[in-house]
């Protein structure tokens, strides 16, 4: 049968499931949003192409599957790459479709030309210029396996408007010809073998579990193994709710901002069983002196990530949640002893001497007091998305979070302004889950023209701004490490966000004293509409507890 | 320490740039780079040499291998290989010289492509250490221009990096 490249577009969108797209039409994709016009598929026009990235990466990060956002030629296309790179980092699977000049302006540097595949090599798993429509619908099905498989990841397929518009044979049924693309599943026998053996014998165990182990799907696998043999559970940023933070096996997050208890439990591990994870510089601090004593297990889809960072004693390359359970069904076969008694009790000391806190002062609103109201009205039970900074670690810090995709949060990139438009993401695929944005003035006026999408689209986010009148992260590193001189962090400014909500049509409302913050949550909570809450917290609260950058994961500063 | 790569991509446009944008993302060297078709045009083959230790060699071949279009990637430096290179090297010459060039050039094997009387077109080929110890001694008379191939590299014997075919 007969379809011109439109029509194939759409056509293998429907064959993938995708029910809604993210995007901002262009001159070159005229035509493709003509097809959009008669489509079944949700088309969300929003007001600037990172936001269309970002919302496509929450939507995949809270649903799991493939996010899609669409820009046109140039400067759309170029607006996407922060939402790419944002993606890349954090293995999130995303499709972009970009709109390119014809084939045959290609390179004359024409009207919103840009050589989007060559800027977006670094920032995407992998990358298409389509530039015959025979190619078409192979690509478009090359491109959703790329980016849902394996280690997933964004992919772009570049599509020039000619190529759009010429006709080809739509096939039913196409295959997939990768011969450079293999991903690794399960976990080699021997390695597993060991890793039970190594987990069996281990007397100081604990787990670090990553963003790797939320994408396999691998909660319920951990968790066995970790009650099995009574292992202390730390995740990254990443891995936030791959583990219930209300496990009394617990330790919260480790790293840079993570309690004391978790990063102390890690440096005096004789057994590191990583999961998903990738050790960035913000998990390990000073990378020679993290887990001295201990032999470390790493399982990663990735193998480029075994030794990339840390050095990996036993690593097993493959998907978490087949290896964790054959590690599991190896450690049942054999008596299960118990080792880790006298570990749990050190670590229960731990995490009672050093529990996160933070001082109360009368009224004064503590952004830390915010999120745990937060997450008492909200029973813990809302999807969280953050910005960049201080708002991010507190969130992750004070709102616990037990059932994985529902923490959502830029770690790798650290993109500010990710959150307001990923919030909106994810509420549209989980519409009927409160979804909350946890956000910094800052962070918020980077991607605040979203409210127009969300308003348009009645997606109904709220958004906690927790208002400092700084870019907070920074200005807590130069009070700590520059004397207090506040360069370029003070923002002064901020429209007000009240006025600024209603301006859009949406629920606005601002607190400023400690017994105002339920009343003002449970109404952003009620109202249908987008919701923002302007929280003037004290300026100058700091983050703690942390590890200054650098230093070995023990050395840590504040909070206690 | 230098290593040499060999890795089978797909003969597409963009490959080589995708393979040198990821060097210079990782912050590897390449210290050169030679691409060319091999039995299947389908397929390229791409000889590196990258200089590092034994953890870089490591991070290259992974990331090379995470690439879409790489379909293989071996060490040959970690066998029994064979790799040559080949330059042209345009020397001044006179009356004077010229005689003593040819002998050095014929010592060494190389074939005299271009002659004029004021300089001559040299063309070697051999090892890499061949071709440097060449031009140090062609640098007295006088180098007024040169180009050089990047290495290129098979493993002796049988054992061959190619590609199972399935089915």
């Amino acid at each position: 049968m007969k379809k011109i490249g439109t029509a194939i577009i759409l056509e293998s969108l429907m064959e993938e499931g995708v029910e809604v797209v993210f995007g901002i039409p262009g001159g070159v994709l005229i035509p493709l949003y003509d097809e959009f016009y008669d489509s079944k598929i949700r088309h969300i026009l929003m007001r600037h192409e990172q936001a269309a990235a970002h919302a496509a990466d929450g939507y995949a990060r809270a649903s799991g599957r493939v996010g899609v956002c669409i820009a046109t030629s140039g400067p759309g296309a170029t607006n996407l790459v922060t939402g790419l790179a944002t993606a890349y980092m954090d293995s999130i699977p995303v499709l972009a479709l970009t709109g390119q000049v014809p084939t045959t302006l290609i390179g004359n540097d024409a009207f919103q030309e840009a050589n989007i595949t060559g800027i977006t090599f670094s920032v995407t798993k992998h990358n298409y210029l389509v530039t015959d429509v025979k190619e078409l619908q192979n690509t478009l099905r090359e491109a959703f396996y790329i980016a849902s498989t394996g280690r997933p990841g964004p992919v772009l397929v570049d599509l020039p408007k000619d190529v759009q518009t010429a006709e080809t044979d739509y096939k039913k049924d196409i295959k997939i010809n990768l011969p450079g693309y293999k991903p690794t599943y399960g976990g080699h026998p021997k390695q597993i073998k060991r890793a039970a053996d190594l987990i069996i014998s281990a007397e100081r165990p604990v787990i670090i579990a990553g963003g790797g182990t939320i994408i396999s799907g691998a909660d319920e696998e951990l968790r066995e193994l970790a009650e099995l043999v009574m292992i202390p559970v730390t995740t990254t940023l990443m891995g936030k709710g791959a583990f219930p933070e209300d496990h009394p096996l617990s330790l919260g997050m480790l790293g840079m901002h993570g309690t004391r208890y978790a990063n102390y439990s890690v440096m005096n591990s004789n057994l590191v069983i990583a999961v998903g994870v990738r050790f960035s510089d913000r998990v390990t601090g000073k990378i020679e002196s993290f887990a001295a004593d201990a032999k470390i297990i790493h399982i990663d889809i990735d193998p480029a990530e075994i030794g990339k960072n840390v050095r990996a004693d036993l690593p097993i390359v493959g998907d978490a949640k087949n290896i964790l359970s054959s590690i599991t069904n190896e450690i049942k076969i054999q008596i299960k002893k118990e080792k880790t008694k006298d570990w749990l009790a050190k670590v229960k000391r731990w995490r009672e001497e050093y529990p996160l806190s933070f001082e109360e002062s009368g009224e004064t609103l503590k952004p830390q007091y915010i999120i745990k109201e937060l997450y008492k009205t909200t029973k813990g039970e809302a999807i969280i998305v953050t910005e960049v900074g201080q708002n991010q670690m507190w969130a992750a810090q004070y709102y616990l979070c037990n059932r994985p995709r529902r923490f959502i949060s830029s770690g790798g990139l650290g993109t500010m302004g990710y959150g307001f438009p990923a919030a909106i993401g994810a509420k549209v695929a989980k519409p009927d889950e409160m979804v909350f944005d946890i956000s910094g003035d800052g962070s918020f006026q980077m991607n605040c023209q979203e409210l127009a999408t969300a308003v348009q689209n009645d997606i109904p986010v709220k958004v906690a701004v927790l208002n400092n009148g700084y870019l907070g992260m920074v200005r807590q590193w130069q009070e700590l490490f520059y004397e207090r001189r506040y360069s370029g962090t003070k923002l002064g400014y901020l429209p007000d966000l009240v006025k600024f909500a209603e301006a859009y049509g949406a629920f606005g409302t601002r607190v400023t004293r400690k017994s105002e913050v339920r009343s003002a949550i449970e109404e952003a909570i009620e109202t249908d509409k987008p919701a923002i809450i302007d929280f003037r917290i004290e300026e100058e609260e700091n983050v703690f507890p942390m590890v200054p950058a650098g230093a070995p994961l023990d050395e840590i500063i504040g909070g206690n | 320490m230098k290593h040499v790569l060999a890795a089978l991509v797909e003969n597409k446009p963009g490959v080589l740039s995708r393979i040198i944008n990821l060097f210079s993302r990782r912050g590897f060297n390449i210290e050169s780079a030679a691409v060319g078709e091999t039995e299947d045009p389908k397929i390229s083959r791409l000889t590196v040499v990258v200089e590092g230790d034994d953890k870089v060699l490591e991070q290259v071949t992974k990331q090379l291998n995470k690439l879409i279009d790489v379909i293989k990637v071996s060490d040959l430096s970690s066998g029994d290989m064979t790799g040559r290179g080949l330059a042209l090297i345009k020397v001044s010459v006179d009356r004077e010289t010229m005689g003593e060039i040819i002998e050095i050039s014929d010592i060494f094997r190389t074939k005299i492509i271009d002659v004029s009387p004021k300089s001559l077109i040299i063309e070697v080929t051999g090892t890499d250490e061949k071709i440097m110890a060449f031009i140090d001694l062609m640098r007295r008379f006088g180098i007024k221009e040169m180009a050089q191939t990047g290495l290129i590299a098979l493993a002796r014997g049988a054992k061959a990096t190619t590609i199972k075919k399935e089915g």
